[in-house]
């Protein structure tokens, strides 16, 4: 077991971001984590690398577990120049190998020069991504990496998570919008809503009422949501009409 | 060579213009200038109290400036935001300072030197706790520099990295303190805010990388404390707003040179 969650709960305040969470992974597994907007997905990934306060539960990891991070953001102030490769060598622990690695990773490509604050989010995606890779990471956590990318690019971007996994063997912990993704490439989805509303195989988590409730009955959820807002639309026309 | 007051105060100058400059990069990137601003006021609480009970005015910044600095940090995201907290507590601790300097008899008149610097007064020991505080101030920045850089970009990346972003942040918090309390002999509480932004403003420009501009900063206001010296002493203005002035004219420079660069650079190209 790489990561152990064991009964999590994380408060803001009186608010109740997190409850009751107990999930595990294994290596080479990859675990997806869906939920709607502000169901504690980001906040629960934060527990996992430490810069959330818990409440109360624990987090169990072993310290030589090596987490490769992919945040869901990267704001980088105009003030401060940085290229990507000076980004890439911004590691504790120094790792010539890796950044061999990162850089091959990268292929030909001829931005390593390029200020990180100019670069496109396909690359940024990318940079950073080469970065999380760069210790060999045990285990990758990948916060809705390819938010910001198109569809071919996304489905570039997942086609270069599935080939790290195979050659490193590490296990993917992520939280992703694509529910189509999601469906095809998990191993097992976790439905996240403030608590953990269903957990296991993708096929049974989709057609769990739980997953229902929160992304339609379609199993592909991206024309589910806009078969939802579809009719959602009618209705209003209905409405003013009436 | 430290007998002569020139010399005592060019090395005043330079000391503390080359400990604010790299730490003003960072104020500059993480936007702390507001920050920055607050506790160099916030120290003039300390001033008044080591005027009042008769111990180092350079003890009683810094550990008003640490304490106020500190206590920000841990309150803010509780019930205010940051800059409003900074507001608070900076600006009581200021005028609290007042108060007290208004009961001791014939500190008034001095308090000017504390709120735009008295560089031409600087002792010995001032030069050597000027610099002292340089050695810390460099040390903890080199020490700690990438970690710092990581935090700079993205705490969640920094925690995964398994750094701890708050502790990185009290490294800057210190040397932000030592920088207003070596300072206020030079340039004052008013103006050291300055020393700290203008030069890595200015080196903005000049450097492509994080380090390069730290150096290019530190080479901006170490010329800056030379040239407002000597322009203090040829014009007979006072000495901290010169130093002052003449980091906001280099200011202007590289930013007019950048512009022009930006600006004819696409037809250069074409040529």
């Amino acid at each position: 077991m790489l990561i152990e969650v064991q009964s999590l709960n994380v408060h803001y305040g009186n608010k109740k971001v997190l409850e009751n969470i107990n999930l595990s992974v294994s290596s080479g597994e990859i675990v997806t984590i869906v939920g709607p907007n502000g169901s504690g997905k980001t906040t629960l990934f934060k527990a996992i690398i430490g810069s959330a306060p818990i409440t109360s539960g624990k987090i169990i990891m072993s310290p030589s577990v090596k987490v490769g991070y992919v945040p869901q953001v990267l704001n980088v102030d105009r003030s401060l120049p940085l290229t990507a490769e000076r980004f890439l060598s911004l590691v504790n622990n120094r790792n010539d190998q890796g950044l061999l690695r990162a850089k091959q990773f990268l292929g030909s490509e001829d931005y390593l020069s390029t200020q990180i604050s100019s670069l496109s989010g396909g690359q940024l995606q990318r940079v950073l991504l080469a970065r999380a890779l760069l210790n060999d990471p045990d285990v990758l956590l990948l916060d809705e990496a390819t938010r910001g990318l198109d569809q071919p690019g996304s489905a570039e971007f997942y086609k270069k998570i599935e080939e790290v996994r195979e050659s490193s063997g590490c296990a993917v912990l992520m939280i992703s919008h694509d529910l189509h993704v999601v469906m095809s490439a998990s191993n097992r989805v976790i439905c996240l809503n403030g608590h953990i509303c269903c957990q296991g195989e993708p096929q049974s988590v989709a057609s769990s009422p739980e997953y229902r409730d929160l992304f339609g009955s379609n199993i592909d959820g991206t024309f589910a949501l806009y078969q939802h807002n579809h009719k959602e639309n009618k209705s209003r026309i209905s409405h003013s009409n009436a | 060579m430290l007998d002569d007051f020139m010399v005592r105060a060019t090395l005043a100058g330079v000391g503390v213009s080359l400990a604010a400059a790299p730490l003003g990069c960072f104020v500059v990137w993480r936007r702390m200038a507001y920050f920055g601003e607050a506790t160099a006021h916030a120290a003039l609480l300390g001033i008044s109290l080591s005027l009042m009970f008769e111990f180092s005015v350079f003890a009683g910044a810094l550990f008003v400036s640490v304490i106020m600095a500190t206590a920000v940090t841990i309150g803010q995201g509780r019930s205010l935001f940051l800059d409003t907290l900074l507001g608070v507590a900076g600006h009581s601790c200021m005028a609290l300072g007042l108060i007290i300097v208004s009961f001791i008899s014939g500190v008034r008149i001095e308090l000017m030197a504390y709120l735009i610097g008295d560089i031409l007064a600087v002792s010995k020991t001032d030069v050597l706790l000027i610099w002292f505080g340089l050695g810390l101030v460099l040390l903890l920045l080199i020490w700690r520099w990438s970690a710092l850089l990581l935090c700079t970009l993205n705490e969640d990346l920094a925690a995964a990295s398994g750094l701890y972003p708050k502790r990185e942040n009290f490294v800057l918090t210190i040397a932000l303190a030592v920088v207003v309390a070596v300072g206020i002999k030079v340039v004052g509480v008013l103006l050291i805010i300055s020393l700290l932004i203008i030069p890595a403003a200015s080196s903005r420009s000049l450097g492509s990388t994080p380090e390069k501009m730290a150096i290019f900063a530190s080479l901006i206001g170490a010329l800056s404390a030379i040239l407002g010296f000597n322009a203090s002493y040829v014009f007979d203005t006072p000495t901290g707003p010169s130093i002052v002035c003449v980091a906001s004219l280099i200011f202007l420079f590289t930013l007019t040179f950048s512009l022009l660069t930006e600006h004819f650079h696409p037809r250069i190209k074409i040529k």
